[in-house]
């Protein structure tokens, strides 16, 4: 990694851990959804374990929404948007330095969360770890296809609510795939390598997309 | 006539003062004739009954569904590669049609799924990638709305709508690809239709009539954007020319 990508990352990181504990308030709203769910539903067991690996994966799905709209406002706010959009650095490449970082600060600690989360979803230990890994593999995708909404959405006042709204329709496939994954493991029919396989695709195509789309939103939204 | 030709807005409002008559004309009567041969000529279905009538709104609706994010796709790519100063408005225009085309099938389908299948809903590929697409439609214009400018505003909606082309594919597919309730393509496919002629004709004047209906729909809409940009251009050059009018009052007044 070149120089600057790394020194990049390092800020991304510091300012994630370091500014009023924004990184872990992802995973206690997590666990917000996650406990709420119960009660909503009726404490049955077995109708949770059924329905855990969904109730985890749009529990991340919201996590992931929550935070996102950090992503670039923040650096817009005090300036420093501005100057990486001067720095001359390929704008596509700063922008997927910046989802891994925001992945690393509160995507990654939804997924370490996720096996704890599914022992109160009475999930068993298959489950929990097909549920893990198709989270661990499927919200990076989450967080990349959120920065197009991120940064479509930096300039407006309230752009939050409207983000959200833009990016559930682009990560309905990678919901749809994660949660058959993690079912597939547990209950028969299908293989679980064959939707697992997908979500890494879906993944890799929003490693692409995301960075590019996002990166030009941002330089329309500069100028 | 290039198309470049009709990047020149006034251009285009006299072409469209031209056209629009004819068009409307046109579409008039051929929702007379669609309507009246699948009202009257098109046979019942000897399962479905009358209840067949349904598929000339629906089927056509659908089609202008996805045929209107095809557009937008198109005129995003105009805005962002060409920088074609009607592309923005064109997509703007064509996205309330959008969403009120699909929001069409997705009633009509439903109120045809209610006798045939007994629901007014499934979680289906093809209802639900619909679904999507209709909520996409709503995202694009809320992203329009919340954006002052419009070539900013146009831009952005680019982005977002080519991000989204990624959803037509799957809507076209779904059900080849996920055998779920919704019936398979009978209409375009590689061998040929597979249903009847009596009811193919109707069906296909229907979707001439509909899509005469978005042609016109889509010029008026797109000659009031541009009015009404034209509107916004001139208050602000009159609200830019109105303090040095104050000042200068003022001054006289000294």
């Amino acid at each position: 990694m070149t120089g600057w990508a790394g020194a990049l990352l390092q800020r991304e990181m510091r300012l994630a851990v370091r500014v009023g504990g924004g990184a872990l308030i992802g995973v206690l709203f997590f666990l917000a959804v996650v406990t709420v769910v119960p009660f909503g539903m009726g404490p049955d067991l077995n109708l949770l374990a059924r329905i855990g690996p969904a109730i985890l994966w749009i529990g991340a799905l919201l996590s992931t929404l929550l935070g996102l709209d950090r992503l670039f406002q923040a650096d817009r706010e005090d300036g420093s948007l501005d100057l990486v959009l001067m720095a001359g650095q390929p704008l596509e490449l700063v922008v997927l330095v910046k989802c891994l970082a925001h992945w690393v600060a509160t995507g990654f600690p939804l997924v370490a969360a996720a096996p704890v989360l599914a022992i109160f979803l009475n999930l068993d230990p298959v489950a929990i770890g097909a549920v893990t890994l198709t989270l661990l593999v499927g919200t990076p995708a989450l967080t990349l296809i959120g920065a197009i909404g991120a940064a479509l959405t930096v300039t407006l006042r309230r752009g939050g609510l409207l983000m959200a709204v833009l990016v559930v329709p682009l990560a309905i496939p990678v919901l749809i795939f994660g949660v058959s994954a993690a079912d597939a493991a547990v209950s028969e029919p299908v293989p679980f390598l064959t939707p697992f396989l997908i979500l890494c695709a879906l993944t890799l195509i929003a490693a692409v997309v995301g960075p590019l789309a996002g990166a030009a939103a941002l330089r329309f939204a500069s100028d | 006539m290039a198309i470049i030709d009709l990047a020149n807005p006034t251009r285009f409002l006299s072409l469209v003062r031209v056209l629009l008559p004819w068009l409307t004309a046109l579409c008039v009567a051929s929702f007379a004739a669609g309507l009246y041969m699948s009202f009257f000529t098109a046979p019942e279905d000897y399962q479905q009954g009358d209840t067949v009538r349904i598929m000339y709104i629906h089927v056509p609706a659908a089609w202008l569904a996805m045929m209107c994010y095809s557009i937008m796709t198109l005129s995003s790519l105009g805005t962002l590669v060409w920088k074609h100063p009607l592309a923005d408005v064109s997509a703007k225009a064509a996205a309330p049609l959008g969403a009120a085309f699909t929001f069409m099938s997705l009633v009509t389908g439903s109120l045809w799924g209610k006798p045939m299948w007994g629901t007014y809903w499934v979680w289906d590929a093809r209802l639900t990638s619909v679904l999507v697409l209709f909520i996409m439609y709503l995202g694009l214009m809320a992203l329009w709305r919340t954006m002052e400018d419009p070539i900013k505003a146009g831009k952005a909606a680019a982005i977002l709508t080519l991000v989204g082309a990624l959803n037509l594919p799957i809507i076209k597919f779904s059900v080849d690809w996920w055998n779920t309730l919704h019936q398979p393509a009978s209409v375009m496919r590689m061998d040929g239709p597979t249903i009847h002629p009596d009811i193919l004709w109707p069906l296909l004047v229907m979707a001439i009539a509909f899509t005469l209906l978005f042609v016109v729909l889509h010029l008026m809409a797109m000659r009031n954007e541009i009015l009404r940009r034209r509107v916004r251009a001139l208050r602000m050059r009159a609200a830019a020319a109105r303090p040095a009018i104050a000042r200068a009052t003022v001054q006289a007044a000294e």
